[in-house]
């Protein structure tokens, strides 16, 4: 384990991976927050088409990846009723494109190359451990970004959250806010897909910000407890695949995510519901 | 840059020639009846779904289908079976969850979210450790008909025909808690239960859904017709039997497609789903561009 532990592609999984962590746990908490879980959801589906529109095209992945995630969150934001969209268009769209997303697949695997037959496979599931130096730094910089982006828009967007009507009677622009949300979480999309995976990244998404929500009450703490947790959990599940071979990196990551909530869940069980929906 | 296989059959425009040329395959007859099968239970229950705004639900619940299939197929279980577990399993644990108070909001979709992404790990999983499987995991994530047995077609349509049974007896409570539940529990329908059953019902027309469109699919069958039967009527029974219709049409033309073209049957599914939703759409915005009075959205909040 020791000698995986000195690896450059164990390093750089580790670098990338804090990054992006960091930049999921923040994103994260404020779509648990808002209760666009599910948008997140859609965002990764896009992710996989956009890659694989990218790849079937001949263009770097990346370029598709950011360009269908944050073309997605600003149709996703325009669509909805003040940047939240209903539950059953979001469904029907994105089933459709995620089908889109497997004819781009056809395409590629059949057409392109033969020998990178499990090019669908790296991108539902991410590959941490095939990144290289400057994709990692590329990576570092992006989610270091995304992360200064969020906490710079962090106090009104947690004002319109929590209550809008309010945050638009003191001038707070709801709206744009709401969308301008939406795109860093799609850009976080496209940087978490590279490494977990877009089935996954729901989970870095969802998973921390769950616990963090159960844990504390206070948002700023919340927001604080959501982004370490996310951070924890990623060198959790390096260590675990580094120790257990066979275990692919993002399974370890989720699974230790998923421990997380559940310990959580079991540390604070059910919180007192003030208002029933 | 379409892709075309000289060894294909070709689509004659002959449809009586070409359904009798692809029947002449017992794999095809077997994909069409259970294609059939699913369409129908799929339709009905989507409805409810729909109504009862338990798409993310019916979402997670066919992300769940994922691993147990990948599991079936790694200790050499059957398959569908593999589906049927994974899937009542994931609503007993979903309507847990919800019996213990944190339904509704934020709470609710972050505990799902983590549901299904931990699925989603673990088949994934299951998928590195078989290995063997022909065309990774995308067979069971995006949707085949190749290798439908007529035990797997019994099997969907007997779990199917007990799905109906039972939305048949609880229809009309069902309607009745999903529509107003406050009122209705007030009048005596134990809604929590029926809560319970329904996410039951769910998870076996996701995982009959499932073997068609592959689990990452299942929206095409199990909301796509629902929700497009529901822009055009607000009538349940109406709306019920136009959701079965517009799934066989979307199941039947899907796999006819497929069958003709190299790409997946999940891609064809969802693209003509996704064409009716769309046309639905249209349809509804012309007639309230007409002068009648459009109708509400939605069902309850």
């Amino acid at each position: 384990m020791t000698t995986t532990l000195h690896q450059p592609f164990f390093q750089h999984a580790l670098t990338a991976g804090t990054a992006i962590a960091l930049a999921s746990g923040l994103i994260g908490y404020f779509l648990v927050l808002r209760a666009q879980t599910f948008t997140g959801d859609t965002l990764s589906h896009v992710a996989f088409t956009g890659a694989m529109a990218a790849l079937a095209g001949g263009y770097d992945l990346r370029l598709g990846l950011y360009a269908a995630t944050i073309g997605a969150a600003v149709l996703l934001g325009l669509l909805g009723r003040r940047g939240r969209p209903d539950d059953v268009v979001i469904g029907t769209l994105f089933s459709w494109i995620l089908g889109l997303g497997t004819f781009f697949l056809t395409l590629y695997t059949t057409h392109r190359s033969t020998t990178r037959g499990n090019a669908g496979t790296s991108v539902l599931f991410g590959s941490l451990y095939g990144l290289d130096g400057v994709r990692t730094a590329t990576a570092v910089l992006i989610a270091l970004a995304l992360t200064a982006a969020t906490l710079l828009i962090a106090r009104p967007l947690l004002f319109t959250s929590l209550d809008e009507a309010v945050a638009t009677a003191r001038g707070v622009p709801a709206r744009a806010l709401g969308v301008g949300f939406l795109v860093l979480a799609g850009a976080c999309a496209a940087e978490a897909t590279q490494a977990v995976g877009s089935l996954l990244l729901l989970g870095l998404l969802a998973a921390p910000a769950g616990a963090a929500v159960r844990l504390t009450d206070r948002p700023y703490r919340a927001l604080a407890l959501s982004a370490v947790l996310a951070v924890l959990q990623m060198w959790g599940g390096l260590t675990l695949s580094a120790a257990v071979p066979p275990l692919p990196p993002s399974f370890a990551v989720m699974a230790v995510a998923a421990a997380c909530y559940a310990a959580a869940a079991l540390v604070r069980p059910a919180p007192v519901r003030r208002t029933g929906p | 840059m379409l892709l075309a296989d000289p060894a294909a059959p070709a689509f004659s425009w002959n449809l009586l020639a070409d359904f009798q040329q692809m029947w002449s395959y017992p794999f095809m007859v077997n994909a069409f009846r259970a294609g059939t099968v699913v369409a129908v239970v799929a339709g009905v229950v989507g409805w409810f779904t729909v109504l009862r705004r338990q798409t993310f639900a019916g979402h997670t619940l066919s992300v769940v289908a994922f691993p147990g299939a990948a599991l079936a197929t790694l200790l050499g279980l059957s398959v569908p079976l593999g589906y049927l577990g994974a899937c009542l399993a994931g609503a007993l644990v979903i309507a847990a969850l919800r019996e213990r108070g944190c339904s509704g909001g934020a709470e609710e979709s972050a505990a799902t979210g983590t549901v299904q992404a931990s699925a989603l790990a673990c088949g994934f999983l299951f998928v590195t450790l078989y290995k063997g499987l022909l065309g990774g995991p995308q067979a069971l994530l995006f949707g085949t008909f190749l290798g439908i047995t007529t035990d797997q077609v019994v099997l969907l349509a007997v779990a199917g025909g007990l799905v109906l049974a039972v939305l048949a007896l609880v229809g009309r409570p069902l309607l009745f808690a999903s529509l107003d539940p406050d009122v209705a529990a007030a009048r005596g329908v134990p809604v929590r239960l029926l809560g319970t059953a329904f996410l039951l019902l769910l998870g076996a027309a996701t995982a009959e859904a499932g073997q068609i469109t592959g689990s990452l699919l299942v929206f095409a069958l199990l909301v796509v017709p629902a929700a497009t039967a529901r822009q055009l009527t607000a009538r349940p029974a109406p709306g019920l039997a136009l959701a079965v219709l517009l799934g066989l049409a979307a199941c039947w033309l899907g796999l006819l497609t497929a069958y003709y073209q190299p790409y997946p049957l999940g891609f064809c599914v969802t693209t003509f789903a996704f064409t009716g939703y769309l046309l639905a759409h249209l349809a509804r915005a012309l007639r309230g561009r007409s002068g009648r009075t459009p109708r509400p959205t939605g069902g309850p909040a």
